[in-house]
């Protein structure tokens, strides 16, 4: 790892296998993106879907960063925060399908899908409803050591949510890390067109310390995201972040993405996130071109296999969840 | 009045169900002068502390009610030395109307419906670490009607705390707690609030359950002040129940008494998911007897007066008047049964069908808008299942009107005990053979 010499005394080596590990992740969330994207267009996922695609090193670099114990809450565009943080591939694939055997039983879908046994306090089908879910773990939090790491976009420093648990996080010195994933659109809406004094400026107004990230490079976010969790979970308060990434692809299924000015996708893919791991990994790492090609081949067969597997799980019965619990 | 002379000034009417007032400090003492509109004492009410200013210039002459003492409406609790003819006597406070408690008096310990309340927070707060209550001045100030002192200073900041005037993120923290392993008690100060409260009650918190497939609970309580007749005007005074009828996954809980708002509100704070728990706030001076640690179970209605003729079902402070307006029909031989339902969402169907059988007559009272509100739900229910025993069946409710601020127009707007009497003497004879 490079560095000055405190930092490299400060942290634990980072060898080659961290980062092929986190290489894997990224690989195997762009794969089961394009796969969904197929299976979409084949008529098995149905209504929507919002896609991670570009965006890998920001859910993987940060996901590294945290133990069982932390929480993440994430957006519509959850599939690669799930993934990130260890949700199974299968049930993920299988929840998107309308599947029983899905992360929650086909109950769910794309843009809500739960799973708490990974960290995963939810996706939030509402612009918002991540910060506000990662405040309230705050709460709960506070004082264990571990950490909530909110996930949203550049159009939520628009909502309420942001200001008032913005605030709130910072009145009670919460254990939150606030990550704004800015991909340039708020749908379809460019974030310069409706964000005037821009995003890291309305987090620092509450004296939250601020992060500036380059999003597309997962070690840049890995990097920071240890140094701002270890702080947070030392009891420093809430912290702020700012990853700079793009979308490869539109904001949902039914956007093409045609408001992209010409050239604006081709220069941020020059800076894909797994052709900047991996050329990491090679001309950094000294892994050789054919171990980090086996990378993508083992993901490759792994998604084949959870593809099939998914497609064969039954379509869940009815459903018997009682409408209230009995309570204590 | 004499030109040159003593005015008495009387202990000053600042809450609207007030009966009685605490003197905290006197902020002149007895040779001080004191000029119009300024701060004369701080006064502690049923509902909040507050400062009374003079209405009238001269020199305090003599402090009657001093720090500490408690006086009742209207009692003379200092005397100003005025001077000239231009000072005018404050109006002597009118009494206020109070709500008296219907139910049967049993002997022992009575305590006020916000005390009832405040116990449940204290017992449970002591009885199970999760729980932490929070919300716009709970902790220090004790709740803007005065339901949660000294909470703050036994249990301490961790658990008791206020905070920003931020509904969106209280109810959403809320939430996040929840399902984060704490049992939060969110107050939102009025119900009209909740409207900013409504993205993660529809959106988050009642969902949970289904999509964890029963796996994680919401545990969260959101307590909130509501219902008209407090001269709060068309956006204090709502009662928003038909908002929430219809968030699957949601239970919505409204006592109108001391013994159930506490035994309800322990329930709703050990439920597994969330529970919107309703303070009427012309319940909250309203004394009965309350149990310990007796939880009264969600979703059971009581009969609140045994009737043969007709059943009155209703809720909250409307249980109040349906006994009143029973207590009228009984006058005319028009013998009614009151269902008090206590939770609104579930419905206890079985509890109105059985009484329905009996009295083969039924009128659902709410406050609360005609249209679009529970009554009519009451009432499809009742249809859908007992059509074959009733003789009539209808709905007494609001007009589809804002809430009017002006006493004689509010009372007007609100189903009181005459006009709840009146419509069942218009359509139910005093007849009662079959």
């Amino acid at each position: 790892m490079s560095g000055d010499a405190d930092t490299t005394a400060a942290a634990p080596p980072e060898d080659v296998e961290t980062y092929a590990e986190l290489y894997r992740r990224m690989l195997l969330i762009r794969g089961f993106e394009d796969r969904v994207q197929s299976l979409f267009l084949r008529g098995e996922i149905y209504g929507t879907t919002h896609l991670y695609s570009g965006q890998e090193a920001v859910a993987v670099g940060f996901a590294s960063s945290l133990g069982p114990d932390d929480r993440v809450a994430c957006t519509y565009r959850g599939h690669g925060h799930l993934l990130a943080m260890g949700t199974d591939p299968e049930g993920l694939l299988a929840e998107l399908l309308g599947r029983e055997t899905g992360v929650n039983g086909g109950r769910a879908g794309s843009m809500n899908v739960v799973d708490p046994e990974h960290g995963v306090l939810g996706c939030y089908g509402i612009v918002g409803g991540s910060i506000a879910a990662a405040t309230g773990a705050g709460l709960s939090l506070r004082g264990t050591g571990a950490v909530a790491v909110a996930y949203f976009g550049d159009g939520t420093t628009n909502q309420a949510y942001f200001f008032e648990c913005l605030n709130f996080a910072k009145v009670f010195e919460l254990p939150v890390v606030f990550v704004c994933e800015n991909n340039g659109y708020g749908e379809y809406t460019p974030f310069e067109a409706v964000t005037p004094g821009g995003i890291v400026p309305r987090a620092a107004v509450f004296e939250l310390p601020t992060t500036e990230l380059d999003g597309m490079d997962v070690r840049a976010v890995r990097t920071a995201a240890r140094e701002i969790v270890e702080r947070v979970r030392a009891g420093g308060g809430p912290e702020f972040v700012e990853a700079r990434t793009y979308r490869f692809v539109g904001h949902s299924r039914s956007d093409p993405g045609k408001y992209r000015p010409d050239g604006e996708l081709d220069r941020w893919r020059e800076r894909d996130p797994l052709l900047v791991a991996g050329a990491l990994l090679r001309d950094e790492l000294g892994m050789s071109a054919e171990s980090v090609a086996q990378v993508g081949d083992e993901v490759d067969a792994e998604l084949d296999r959870i593809e099939a597997a998914a497609l064969a799980a039954p379509f869940p019965g009815e459903i018997t969840l009682p409408e209230f619990s009995e309570g204590a | 009045m004499s030109e040159t002379g003593l005015i008495d000034i009387g202990m000053p009417r600042l809450s609207d169900s007030m009966e009685e007032a605490t003197i905290l400090t006197w902020l002149k003492r007895p040779g001080d002068a004191v000029t119009r509109g300024e701060p004369l004492v701080e006064v502690e009410t049923d509902k909040a502390t507050m400062v009374y200013e003079a209405e009238t210039a001269g020199v305090l002459e003599e402090i009657v009610v001093e720090d500490g003492s408690t006086a009742d409406l209207g009692a003379v609790i200092a005397r100003i030395r005025v001077s000239g003819a231009a000072a005018a006597p404050p109006a002597p406070p009118a009494p206020a109307p109070t709500v008296e408690p219907a139910a049967t008096k049993a002997p022992g310990v009575e305590v006020e419906f916000r005390d009832a309340i405040r116990q449940a927070l204290d017992e449970e707060l002591a009885r199970d670490e999760r729980v932490f209550l929070f919300g716009e001045d709970v902790a220090a100030a004790g709740g803007v009607f005065a339901v949660t002192p000294g909470l703050h200073e036994k249990h301490g900041p961790d658990r008791v705390f206020d905070t920003p005037i931020s509904e969106l993120a209280m109810t959403g923290a809320a939430y996040g707690a929840a399902i984060t392993g704490r049992r939060p008690v969110l107050e939102i100060m009025f119900g009209d609030f909740l409207a900013l409260s409504m993205d993660t009650l529809i959106n988050q918190a009642s969902k949970y359950w289904f999509l964890t497939g029963g796996k994680q609970g919401v545990p969260l309580v959101i307590r909130s002040v509501v219902g008209g007749g407090g001269r709060f005007g068309a956006i204090h005074s709502q009662m928003p129940v038909s908002w929430l009828m219809g968030i699957t996954g949601l239970k919505i809980v409204a006592p109108a008494t001391p013994a159930d708002a506490k035994g309800l509100l322990k329930a709703a704070i050990r439920d597994e998911n969330p529970v919107v728990f309703l303070e009427h706030k012309r319940l909250y001076s309203l004394k009965g007897e309350v149990g310990g640690d007796e939880v009264v179970p969600i979703g059971r209605a009581r009969i609140a007066r045994e009737g043969s003729r007709i059943t009155l079902v209703t809720a909250m402070k409307s249980v109040h008047d349906c006994l009143e307006a029973a207590d009228l029909l009984a006058a005319d031989g028009i013998d009614a049964e009151v269902v008090d339902l206590r939770t609104l969402r579930p419905l206890d169907l079985e509890t109105v069908l059985a009484s329905v059988q009996k009295t083969n007559r039924v009128a659902v009272v709410e406050e609360g808008p005609l249209t679009g509100g529970w009554a009519g739900e009451m009432l499809a229910l009742i249809a859908e299942h007992g059509l074959g025993d009733l003789d009539d069946a209808w709905r007494i409710a609001t007009p589809d009107t804002p809430i009017p601020y002006s006493p004689p127009l509010e009372d007007a707007h609100l189903p009181g005990p005459e006009r709840i009497a009146a419509e069942v003497r218009r359509r139910v004879s005093p007849a009662s053979d079959g």
